[in-house]
């Protein structure tokens, strides 16, 4: 950013902040200050083969076979797709019933009980060394080891690590905004496997080609940010290409977008990726584990999850097996017997669930309880017409309008939505219907759109 | 005098200049002339301008055109009454041409007095709005919402919403447009011939008692009505019954008699007949919310 912009002008953007935005309670006091802890292996792990976007995982294991903790259990689909790995040593029951997924649908999943009596020790692992290993080799130790964005996209993270034909990846950024509130994961995650992440940084900038990392942290995580910085110094010295910023805390900071114009005044061009603009974004989750697994060889078997929410008497973050079924985390943090709403991922972004009765996929980064009397009653939530008062159009961190689009998609006037009104931009963050006065589902509205739109184009 | 002067001037001129531009009218007129069949005006009036697209057509006019070259025959139209089509016919001297009528036929029995409820959704009111939230509250992760984007689609207004949440199609009314088969945000329309009466009624793919766990009436995959149909014309594909219709003229109602469930139907005048063996649903009311 050139010098004469700074000042008065920085109150419109710059560097550090985007414009428009939310500030929504942040409730993470819940948990911010409570330490990793790892809960005990359930007796039956359920592990959904399509756990992350692109094709789904195929079975490699054969019912009836034992299997140890971290041995792969299936093979990628494809390139834009990840392997699964047992997340305890124990004996397939079965390779594809079908059990309910996050999203509602219900989907193939690998069934593997556990032996009671193991101790559960990761004993598959080769270790390697990542200097000699050439880009490409490291790129597949990375598929191989079924890293996914862990901020809650579950993207396999190597299709990213290297820029797309004809694009440059100079600047690597490690996302640790969790702008989310209740969110406290990655929080955690930069605070006790700081080196871990540093390490992933290297890795990644190597395949990259990145010349610089900035890791941006929300300005509500000082102690986070303090701490990178004393590891950078430890790992690199003190004028390192690897740097940590802090960012104002405001929703969505930790969109990509978002944060790559808060930290280096760039814009995506609409319809692009951070590529075009020679960046890359990683979650601060996946860069700890690509650290942590690769040069040890092993795969993708646990992530941290946080459980929070009125609906818990034990909140915290959680170290959990992937594929440990929801319920017996929510007993583990002692949840409530009848909840009123269940929530994957943050209560701005997330989804609720329609069953409990689901696993711990990578993708989850929290799971938050609210009772029934937390929910807000009908009159409250009463839809009643626009009354053009903008507010939503301030909000919009893409400076979009969705009241327009909102009343489109009432309409279903999709297609006017994606050519005059960029309805492909919108990624959904929830502000729009957050902030309106009038309580229109505006988020849910342009989700309809978008759907119906691409059922159009597919007939 | 001047003022007079000003008038008349100006009224020769302004006359001048309409009747030079009246001249360029005509010339560009005849120049620019494009011939249009009169026909295809008289048979587009014929038509019912509902550009419902049931003819494969974009539209109304873009059919008339096709039929005034014949490309297509006026019973294509399914949308139009068979006067009206006798009509076009009748005008552009051909012959009306036979048509199969098409319908718009429901993969889904699953009421809400059979198929279970695992949640309450409360949100935007729609099938797509509910199927983006965790699948709504259906137990059944294949079967129809019940929230009437189909209905509301619907140009016709053929498709209407019994009494327990599912769309019912009116066949008199259905000219097998295919609307709400888009608007099925679980791909549970399709439209098929009036002739096709052997139907399955489900789209669930689980297997046995899981599968009934969802729904009293979904299929189950015991493959009995495989086993009963002419060889090769039902085949089980994930869990689910699927009919080969190029063998359609093999099939007979005694298929469905020993289903279960009664997932598979046959469908006859607007009837729904149900095998012998099918457990009779007796309940009328809703499910409860299991939990």
């Amino acid at each position: 950013m050139k010098k004469s912009q700074k000042g008065f002008l920085q109150m419109f953007g710059g560097k550090g902040r985007f414009r428009h935005g939310i500030h929504p309670e942040e409730h993470k006091e819940l948990t911010e200050h409570k330490a990793i802890r790892r809960i005990p292996f359930y007796k039956e792990m359920v592990l959904p083969l399509s756990q992350h976007r692109g094709a789904p995982a195929k079975p490699i294991v054969v019912k009836g076979q034992d299997v140890v903790r971290g041995e792969p259990i299936a093979e990628a689909g494809g390139f834009v797709s990840a392997p699964l790995h047992a997340p305890v040593t124990g004996t397939v029951v079965a390779v594809d019933r079908l059990v309910p997924m996050p999203d509602g649908k219900k989907g193939p999943a690998i069934i593997i009980r556990t032996w009671p009596s193991s101790t559960q020790e990761i004993l598959y692992s080769k270790t390697v060394d990542t200097d000699a290993m050439s880009d490409d080799e490291l790129v597949q130790a990375v598929q191989n080891a079924g890293v996914v964005g862990l901020g809650g996209a579950a993207f396999p993270t190597h299709v990213k690590m290297k820029a797309p034909k004809g694009k440059n990846i100079t600047t690597l950024i490690g996302n640790g905004c969790e702008c989310e509130p209740f969110l406290t994961c990655d929080h955690r995650i930069m605070l006790e496997y700081a080196e871990n992440m540093i390490k992933g940084i290297r890795l990644v900038m190597q395949t990259s080609g990145a010349t610089k990392a900035i890791i941006g942290v929300e300005d509500n995580k000082m102690d986070a940010v303090h701490r990178i910085r004393e590891a950078i110094a430890t790992a690199s010295g003190d004028n390192s290409d690897i740097t940590c910023e802090a960012v104002a805390t405001c929703y969505p900071q930790g969109a990509e977008k978002m944060l790559i114009k808060s930290l280096l005044d760039l814009e995506v061009p609409s319809g692009g990726i951070p590529a075009d603009i020679g960046c890359a974004v990683f979650n601060v989750g996946t860069l700890a584990q690509i650290g942590e697994l690769v040069p040890e060889g092993r795969g993708l078997v646990e992530r941290i999850v946080t459980v929070s929410g009125p609906g818990v008497s034990n909140p915290g973050n959680y170290l959990v097996p992937v594929g440990t079924p929801l319920p017996y985390l929510l007993k583990h943090a002692g949840a409530i017997e009848d909840p009123g709403m269940v929530i994957l991922g943050g209560p701005m972004m997330g989804a609720a669930v329609a069953t409990t009765d689901i696993a711990c996929t990578k993708g989850i980064t929290g799971v938050l309880v609210f009772g029934q009397e937390e929910l807000p009653s009908p009159e409250e939530q009463e839809e009643m017409p626009c009354i053009n008062c903008r507010a939503c159009v301030e909000a919009c961190p893409m400076f979009l309008n969705p009241s327009m689009l909102g009343r489109l998609s009432q309409n279903d006037r999709y297609e006017e939505m994606a050519s005059r009104f960029n309805l492909w931009d919108c990624f959904e963050c929830g502000c729009c219907a957050n902030v309106c006065p009038s309580n229109i589902p505006l988020t849910q509205l342009i989700r309809v759109a978008k759907g119906g739109h691409m059922q159009r184009n597919k007939d | 005098m001047d003022a007079s002067l000003t008038i008349t001037s100006a009224t020769v001129f302004m006359a001048a200049l309409g009747g030079l531009l009246a001249v360029l009218l005509v010339l560009a007129n005849k120049r620019l002339y494009v011939y249009e069949d009169p026909r295809i005006e008289e048979v587009e009036n014929l038509l019912p301008s509902a550009n419902c697209g049931a003819c494969g057509q974009p539209g109304c006019k873009a059919f008339a055109e096709g039929l005034v070259e014949g490309k297509f025959s006026p019973s294509q139209c399914t949308a139009n009454s068979a006067d009206m089509n006798g009509l076009i016919a009748s005008t552009l001297g051909v012959g009306l041409g036979a048509q199969e009528k098409k319908l718009a036929r429901l993969a889904c029995a699953g009421g809400n007095h059979v198929a279970w409820q695992r949640a309450r959704y409360k949100g935007l009111d729609g099938c797509r709005a509910a199927d983006i939230v965790a699948g709504g509250g259906k137990g059944c992760s294949w079967g129809c919402l019940g929230m009437a984007d189909c209905s509301h689609a619907c140009t016709f207004d053929a498709i209407s919403m019994d009494d327990n949440g599912l769309p019912v199609v009116d066949e008199e009314k259905c000219t097998g447009c295919g609307d709400c088969v888009t608007a099925c945000p679980r791909g549970l329309f399709s439209i098929h011939p009036e002739n096709h009466k052997l139907w399955v009624a489900c789209k669930n793919l689980e297997h046995g008692e899981a599968a009934e766990a969802d729904c009293d009436v979904a299929c189950n995959a015991c493959t009995r009505c495989a086993a009963d149909a002419p060889a090769g014309v039902i085949a089980m594909t994930n869990n689910l019954a699927t009919i080969d219709y190029s063998k359609n003229d093999k099939l007979t109602r005694q298929v469905t008699d020993r289903c279960p469930t009664g997932a598979i139907v046959w469908l006859d005048k607007g009837k729904v007949h149900k095998g012998e063996a099918a457990r009779k649903v007796l309940r009328k009311d809703a499910l409860p919310v299991a939990r």
